[in-house]
């Protein structure tokens, strides 16, 4: 018999967005001119009732689901399945369209590290107004004080601005308020990609405590598949806004992988005479030293046609979204490649060192020949990163700013 | 229509429409406004020389220029045996609370996008958060204007113990606007354009400059539909020993619930979709 107790009871959630009719990318400059002269009168006349043709997307559709108490449970799913605007829905920023939610218990909410942060306030206000503002009580939050100045080892900063911590501080800082954030629901987003290694494995320890001491309920988004298996006993796969998969970890990964989940790329542009097949040689692209060369086999398969003058752009950018190389092939050789119909192509994009930072890398690859657009696929997982050092006096590379770390040198004259 | 209740440890996200908790939900809430107001305080004053001093310095400065123009110059006379400078500084100071309060409490959830896609918490306290530290720097207006009473030998008369029922309805007044407008430019950043306007508007349709026996008989009740019209009369007679006009303190009260109710009103129905538009 179930004895536990249900903390988390969703019916049939739904959420609609309502999309623009317009194409962004057709907008051109006299478009826009036009568009802002016509805007009033279109926002007039929706005030005045009449409904503008527009797009809806379901974002979710009856998502009904249950957690117990003590449960942790991961959310899988490529990008765009809803991930997201299901813990919004939980974490009460966003309305559901249909449905009903209960929770039974104070809600956590970690869709962001440093939530409310103020960039000119010192690091001890911070703590109070950031604790504040995730639901901690003024007491709660001075008798956690040492223990969470202790976690973010910022120590002597602490009465210093915010604006002038190095990024790995002010992580550090904003994860170590929120960890000590005691609620009984916890909703964690991606938060935990950012920071070191070293601190990150902190963070992991001190998700397990709050599950094993303190019996809570944690409800995870990552894309990282590792930490999802190290700490999910369940999860909830989720496809075009849909549960697919609602059970055991072990088995909601190989579904998630089957469902092409892995790379959660994004198709901008798809099209039939050239279809984008993935990075071959993904697995060597694992935690690679950033002073090493970069090889990533791209590959398609042809459409029925026979093509000449195909060209690839490649652009490599950091998790942030920030671009960091741009490659084209065009650059090489200027009458582009032929490919034949029906056959599988690859081809080998390799990049000298480029010294990146530390972290995970993704690509954005663009294929054009002189009709158009063949394929065009953003968010590649493409490698990560690691943060061993190739420097003599450091093992690790941490708390650097920039996306990139050069062979320097420096002598005292 | 979303609602979410909060029953004791029972939170309920329905989208079949369900009301109630709101009022003990702020309470609970409470240190978070405090703690939003000392942030909004402590970063405006951040590396000014000046600090606090702002909050005397402008309206000093403006009845200065006032006392010129229209003291001066345009020759208007205050309504009662007081100079030009102390009648306009009294109307000045609820004025200055009021129009801060409607420019940065306007703005206020537009500014603080990042919160409402991040995070729950209820969405009044953003703007009522700019009010409050609005309020702050009123206090410190009021406590100067002692200060200038006591050098102009002025004694306020008994009527003076109604001060606070007017500092109410003013804030009363305040925050109906301000939600209302805040609430606004989330959907249509029109407002962004309208309230710096406005503002100045109502300035001048606002006893200031003048004293508001300048209005005509018949426009009076129009008048007092501004609701900083009776106030900052109200000020005048509770601090200075102008009689009182309470036909026109009524009409700018009642204007003041009326405002404050379809403030919260239209906040509450618009706060559900924020996360979405901003």
């Amino acid at each position: 018999m179930d004895m536990a107790k249900a903390i988390i009871k969703a019916q049939g959630i739904g959420k609609v967005y309502t999309l623009g009719q317009s194409d962004v990318s057709q907008v051109n400059f006299r478009e826009s001119i036009r568009r802002a002269f016509a805007a009033p009168f279109r926002r007039l006349r929706e005030l005045g009732g009449a409904r503008i043709a527009a797009q809806e997307f379901w974002a979710l559709k009856n998502i009904s689901f249950r957690v117990d108490e003590g449960e942790v449970v991961g959310l899988i799913g490529r990008n765009g399945a809803g991930k997201s605007t299901l813990l919004k829905v939980l974490a009460r920023i966003t309305e559901p369209t249909e449905g009903r939610v209960e929770l039974r218990g104070r809600v956590g909410a970690l869709l962001e590290v440093g939530t409310g942060f103020h960039p000119e306030l010192t690091g001890r206000e911070n703590i109070f107004l950031n604790g504040a503002i995730l639901g901690m009580k003024r007491a709660e939050i001075i008798r956690e004080f040492d223990r969470i100045v202790d976690f973010a080892q910022i120590g002597r900063f602490l009465d210093t601005p915010v604006k002038r911590y190095s990024s790995g501080m002010y992580v550090r800082l904003a994860f170590a308020v929120a960890a000590h954030l005691e609620p009984e629901i916890l909703i964690v987003d991606e938060v935990l990609a950012v920071g070191d290694a070293e601190f990150q494995r902190k963070c992991l320890g001190r998700m397990d405590e709050l599950r094993s001491k303190a019996g809570r309920t944690i409800f995870l988004v990552s894309h990282n598949l590792e930490m999802i298996e190290a700490l999910c006993t369940r999860c909830i796969l989720l496809h075009e806004g849909r549960i697919v998969f609602d059970g055991s970890t072990g088995e909601a990964l190989e579904k998630y992988r089957a469902y092409g989940g892995r790379a959660g790329e994004i198709f901008i542009t798809a099209t039939t005479r050239m279809q984008w097949q993935g990075i071959g040689n993904r697995e060597d692209l694992r935690d690679v030293p950033g002073d090493r060369d970069l090889n990533f086999d791209l590959t398609f398969s042809v459409g029925d046609r026979d093509l000449d003058g195909v060209h690839i752009d490649v652009e490599l950018v950091d998790a942030k979204g920030t671009s960091v190389t741009h490659s084209k092939s065009r650059f090489l050789r200027s009458g582009g490649f032929g490919v034949k119909a029906h056959s599988a192509i690859t081809f080998r994009y390799t990049i000298r060192s480029p010294m990146l930072a530390p972290g995970p890398y993704y690509l954005i690859v663009y294929a054009y020949d002189p009709r158009g657009v063949l394929a065009w696929i953003e968010h590649i997982d493409a490698c990560t990163i690691s943060a061993r050092s190739y420097f003599p006096a450091v093992d690790f590379i941490d708390e650097i700013k920039g996306t990139t770390v050069p062979h320097f040198h420096v002598e005292l004259l | 229509m979303f609602q979410t209740r909060e029953d004791g440890n029972l939170v309920i996200i329905d989208s079949s429409g369900r009301i109630g908790g709101f009022v003990s939900e702020l309470f609970a809430r409470r240190e978070l406004l405090f703690i939003l107001i000392w942030r909004d305080i402590k970063v405006r004053y951040k590396q000014t020389v000046f600090g606090v001093l702002w909050a005397l310095l402008i309206p000093l400065l403006q009845t200065l220029i006032f006392t010129v123009i229209f003291g001066r110059l345009a020759k208007i006379k205050p309504d009662g045996p007081y100079s030009y400078s102390v009648f306009t500084l009294a109307g000045l100071i609820p004025w200055t609370f009021f129009s801060q309060a409607l420019t940065l409490g306007g703005q206020s959830l537009i500014n603080q996008q990042h919160l409402l896609t991040k995070i729950y918490f209820p969405r009044v306290f953003v703007p009522a958060g700019a009010v409050g530290s609005c309020f702050v720097d009123f206090m410190v207006g009021l406590l100067m204007y002692a200060v200038v009473l006591t050098f102009s030998r002025i004694v306020p008369p008994l009527g003076v113990v109604f001060l606070p029922v007017l500092i109410i309805l003013m804030i009363v007044a305040t925050l109906g606007v301000t939600l209302l407008l805040a609430a606004l430019t989330v959907t249509y950043r029109d407002f962004k354009y309208i309230i710096p306007f406005g503002v100045q508007v109502l300035m001048y349709a606002s006893p200031i400059v003048y004293p508001s026996s300048l209005v005509p008989d018949k426009y009076r009740w129009l008048f007092g539909l501004n609701p900083m019209a009776g106030i900052i009369d109200g000020f005048r007679s509770a601090i200075l020993g102008k009689p009182w006009d309470m036909e026109l303190i009524a009409i700018s009260s009642a204007s003041a619930v009326f405002i404050f109710a379809v403030g919260v009103r239209y906040f509450r129905n618009t706060e559900r979709r924020f996360a979405d538009i901003a």
